[in-house]
């Protein structure tokens, strides 16, 4: 019998992020990328459906994230959803990403760690705002 | 692996004329294990005539397996009568908290002023347990325990034996912020409760209409509840919880929409009553 169901606390979180506008990704305590709202998809210029779940490798450097101040290039490690993961804490920094559709964008990213109800850590989620453009 | 209802009433016990078809008393199933093993599920007030009814040949030991903590659930506990008897082996299972534990939890209900007398000091004195994360075992079954959409710390029940199994989700909303139709099975709140199983008692207790003044209470419209078992390929759907306030002919009007909905082929839909059996050997 297959028993693959995720974690209550990502349903649910998925729930959330299929509701809301804000752009928002979801992650397992392994870190792939299990999913990515619509608003998400506008930003990265891949759809879900298309892009399917991602290792923490491809969708670290997916969007070629460096720091908007210095152009320097961030490592996968340096971002708050990596942090949130790593260190099991929020993490929040502005970056710049250029999505598939090769258009250049300052975000800021907020990325927190998931915890059930029994403390166990059950993934993280990474929210984000466009700053130039709304 | 047998089951009977003695409670199948959701929210509220509801006796009277309209509902005495399928009956008003809280949620409660007894499951039998082949080797007798006696498992409770909830403590509506369904489990005060179990309690009456197991004078004759009560086990030593009893399993009650609580989803949560609903009153709905928990409010015939200090009226079952195994409750009250000292050669008792009660072993109460629930949801984990990460602030009180299960005992200090029910111990809210059971004291003053809403009980007249306190949890320790009942002739039992019941051993609680916190459901595990991995399955366990109890006698010859296999038990598995997964939190599942409801309001509050919640889970749903899977016993297996022999091949044979069935589900206990008697509150549950996996619609919430899902579309059921097209969301992949994983993405299922309770689906690794239910999946594939022979039974599936499952929330039902609203219409559709209803459902969208109830949005977030943590249940199910009938088109949920069919599109659930459907997604987890359930062998057969006893439709739980009823709403209070729905008479036993809104009852089966909502089977006939069950009804209509179910293309699973295979047995229909059915309505949990009250005295229900269920045999799965």
């Amino acid at each position: 019998m297959a028993t693959s169901e995720h974690n209550l606390v990502l349903i649910l979180a998925r729930g959330l992020a299929s509701s809301i506008a804000t752009p928002m990704f979801l992650v397992d305590p392994n870190g792939t990328l299990v999913y990515f709202n619509e608003p998400a998809e506008e930003i990265l210029g891949h759809t879900y459906a298309d892009a399917g779940e991602m290792s923490p490798e491809e969708w670290g450097t997916l969007f070629y994230p460096e720091d908007p101040q210095s152009g320097e290039k961030l490592s996968p490690e340096a971002l708050p959803l990596s942090i949130a993961l790593a260190e099991h804490r929020p993490a929040h920094r502005m970056m710049s990403i250029t999505g598939r559709d090769e258009v250049r964008r300052t975000i800021a990213v907020t990325a927190f760690p998931l915890f059930a109800r029994t403390d166990e850590f059950v993934g993280a989620v990474a929210i984000f705002w466009e700053e130039d453009g709304g | 692996m047998h089951a009977r209802i003695w409670g199948c009433r959701g929210s509220l016990a509801s006796p009277g004329p309209e509902t005495v078809r399928y009956g008003g008393n809280t949620s409660c199933v007894e499951v039998r294990l082949d080797d007798d093993t006696l498992i409770i599920l909830d403590a509506g007030t369904g489990i005060r005539p179990l309690g009456i009814a197991l004078r004759q040949g009560r086990p030593r030991t009893i399993h009650v397996f609580l989803t949560h903590l609903h009153l709905d659930h928990l409010e015939g506990l200090g009226f079952f009568g195994p409750l009250w008897e000292s050669d008792v082996d009660l072993h109460i299972w629930g949801p984990p908290s990460p602030l009180r534990s299960l005992d200090r939890r029910i111990a809210r209900y059971l004291s003053p002023p809403l009980f007249p007398i306190h949890l320790q000091d009942i002739p039992s004195h019941p051993t609680f347990h916190d459901v595990p994360d991995e399955d366990w075992k109890i006698g010859g079954a296999l038990i598995r325990a997964r939190p599942v959409s409801h309001r509050g710390p919640t889970v749903g029940y899977r016993i297996s034996e022999n091949g044979q199994s069935l589900a206990y989700i008697p509150d549950h909303e996996p619609a919430l912020g899902v579309d059921l139709r097209s969301v992949e099975p994983e993405w299922v709140s309770g689906h690794a409760v239910a999946q594939s199983v022979d039974l599936l008692f499952h929330d039902s207790q609203y219409t559709e209409d209803e459902y969208l003044q109830r949005v977030g209470w943590g249940h199910s419209s009938v088109v949920h509840v069919v599109s659930f078992a459907e997604i987890c390929d359930v062998r057969r759907l006893v439709m739980f919880h009823h709403d209070p306030l729905h008479t036993d002919d809104q009852l089966e009007a909502l089977l006939g929409r069950a009804t209509e909905l179910w293309n699973a082929g295979g047995i229909p839909p059915v309505l949990a009553y009250e005295g229900m059996e269920l045999d799965l050997s």
